[in-house]
């Protein structure tokens, strides 16, 4: 326990004077790269936009209310193609990830030293892209429309969907592989009947996660060209018309809450 | 008689319900995909130029705007997650239930309920529209997302805590303040160094996104890359990107291990 001694009397303290001395200093590290970060991320602000910002927020305000209400007949069909992106991307993206999450776990991986590392580079380097920048990809490569953000939804998804697999398979119960294995069962029986079973629940409540993350992301693929209620959005920022934009906001808004009251559901009532 | 497997979902009508809605939604669903197959074909060779830029990533002929990204992508990284984590610590603190009184409860929850429920990209176009292109924009989307994200996970840590702590704390007559620094802070503090980096790894993948939309970063040089059709140094910036997010991570689970 720390003591330090003034005028003869003890005195508890909660740090030694060596670990104060270390957090002082590392603080003032932080604090002196946060100011260098700050002025070189700054060099190039104009500082008058950024005065005007309370104006214009007031101004965005004032435009954007009331919403545009009679604007929602138009937008049903850019609503559907959203669900319709998420879903369908979330199913293309767990066909591939399963493969890779077999391929990736160490008890299940055919080579330890060959194919396991691709599978994991699979996985990261899926994780690290956004879904956006995805789609960006290949709206560039496919064209535009909903195509582009299904597989950029599917691409994304492989990264989540197989890392958070791969670690249930790692860590399902063991002896039961060995139990079916002693009846003489084959590699794709010990599959089917000892593992599959034991990752199942796992499984679905990480599909149905990722389902509602990705109608989120979803929502705004359309700014690049792919497809959905992103796409209205992009028309009416691109038009000013604000009144359109809050709407779509309120829609994306009860998408989402919704969304994700049904995953909460699922996942409760699985696990 | 031969064993069968039980079906993973037991209820006979909900199954086979299940089974009809999916095939049902699948064929509805994949009729409202137009696919537009001449211009798929027309788009194969861009597909492969690709790939092929993946293989022959260009650092050097867009080296200057790279650059420059990626310094403002980190810049930005560092300075809102420091900001939004001083941010959300007092939001955190006021949206627990065992330490704010109601209102100042309700206040903070909502705050962290209108932070979470929009995705960085459409705040980062509102924080466009307000203070000019430009990282400052990026800056104040990810600091905002920060708080959502942080206060929230701090305030359900600080109403999990040892309770008999804080109690023993308020027996020797101490302050709310004193509260807070002797019993409360020292209990979630690892957890929040945390939390705290592995937002900024958050923020700097976040920080690759937003500059689509005009808010700085290494996204607006990705952004013009693809839009130049130069795939192989939009190739390079993803392989820096991907670099970058595999060496945040490692670190900061690193330190987490050192600090937990």
């Amino acid at each position: 326990m720390p003591i330090r001694d003034r005028d003869g009397s003890n005195i508890w303290q909660r740090r030694t004077s060596r670990q104060q001395w270390l957090s002082w200093f590392g603080w003032l590290l932080l604090v002196s790269l946060f100011i260098f970060c700050w002025r070189l991320m700054n060099e190039n602000t104009l500082w008058m936009f950024v005065q005007d910002a309370p104006r214009q927020v007031i101004d965005i305000t004032d435009r954007m209310t009331p919403p545009r209400w009679s604007y929602m007949e138009r937008l049903w069909k850019p609503l559907w193609d959203t669900l319709n992106i998420a879903t369908l991307g979330t199913l293309l993206g767990i066909t591939m990830a399963v493969p890779v999450a077999f391929l990736a776990a160490r008890n299940t991986t055919p080579s330890d030293r060959y194919v396991r590392p691709v599978a994991i580079l699979v996985i990261v380097s899926s994780r690290s892209i956004n879904s956006l920048i995805w789609a960006l990809l290949l709206v560039s490569i496919l064209g535009p429309g909903l195509l582009a953000g299904i597989i950029a939804i599917a691409l994304r998804s492989i990264g989540f969907i197989g890392k958070l697999l791969y670690e249930a398979i790692e860590e399902i119960d063991h002896s039961q592989v060995e139990a079916v294995l002693a009846t003489g069962a084959s590699g794709s029986q010990v599959l089917d009947y000892a593992i599959v079973p034991q990752i199942m629940p796992a499984f679905a409540g990480i599909s149905v996660f990722r389902w509602d993350i990705n109608i989120r992301e979803s929502t705004v693929l359309g700014l690049v060209g792919a497809g959905g209620i992103g796409l209205e959005l992009s028309h009416s920022l691109n038009t000013l018309a604000w009144p359109q934009v809050s709407l779509i906001f309120i829609v994306i808004l009860g998408t989402v809450v919704v969304s994700e009251w049904i995953s909460a559901r699922v996942r409760h009532a699985i696990i | 008689m031969q064993w069968k497997k039980p079906p993973f979902i037991a209820n006979q009508w909900l199954r086979y319900g299940l089974l009809v809605g999916v095939v049902g939604y699948l064929v509805l669903g994949l009729n409202s995909i137009e696919v537009n197959w001449i211009r798929l074909w027309d788009g194969l060779p861009r597909g492969w130029a690709f790939v092929s830029g993946f293989l022959t990533p260009d650092f050097l002929s867009r080296g200057g705007d790279i650059w420059e990204g990626i310094v403002e992508s980190l810049t930005m990284t560092l300075t809102s997650t420091v900001i939004g984590v001083l941010i959300s610590v007092p939001i955190g603190v006021g949206a627990a239930r065992n330490l704010a009184p109601t209102p100042v409860y309700l206040v903070c929850r909502s705050v962290i309920a209108l932070s979470r429920s929009f995705q960085e990209v459409i705040i980062a176009i509102l924080f466009v529209a307000m203070v000019g292109f430009g990282p400052l924009a990026g800056f104040l989307t990810l600091a905002f997302a920060t708080i959502g994200f942080l206060a929230k996970l701090l305030a359900e840590d600080i109403e999990d805590i040892d309770e008999s702590q804080a109690e023993a704390i308020r027996a020797t007559g101490a302050g709310w303040l004193q509260l807070i620094n002797y019993g409360i802070q020292p209990q979630v503090m690892p957890r929040l160094i945390g939390l705290s980096l592995y937002r900024l790894d958050i923020n700097f993948r976040e920080s690759a996104v937003i500059g689509i939309v005009g808010a700085g970063g290494i996204g607006a040089t990705l952004n013009t890359a693809i839009d130049r059709y130069e795939y192989s140094s939009a190739a390079a910036i993803l392989i820096i990107i991907i670099g970058f997010v595999l060496l945040a991570e490692y670190l900061s689970g690193f330190i987490r291990k050192k600090v937990q």
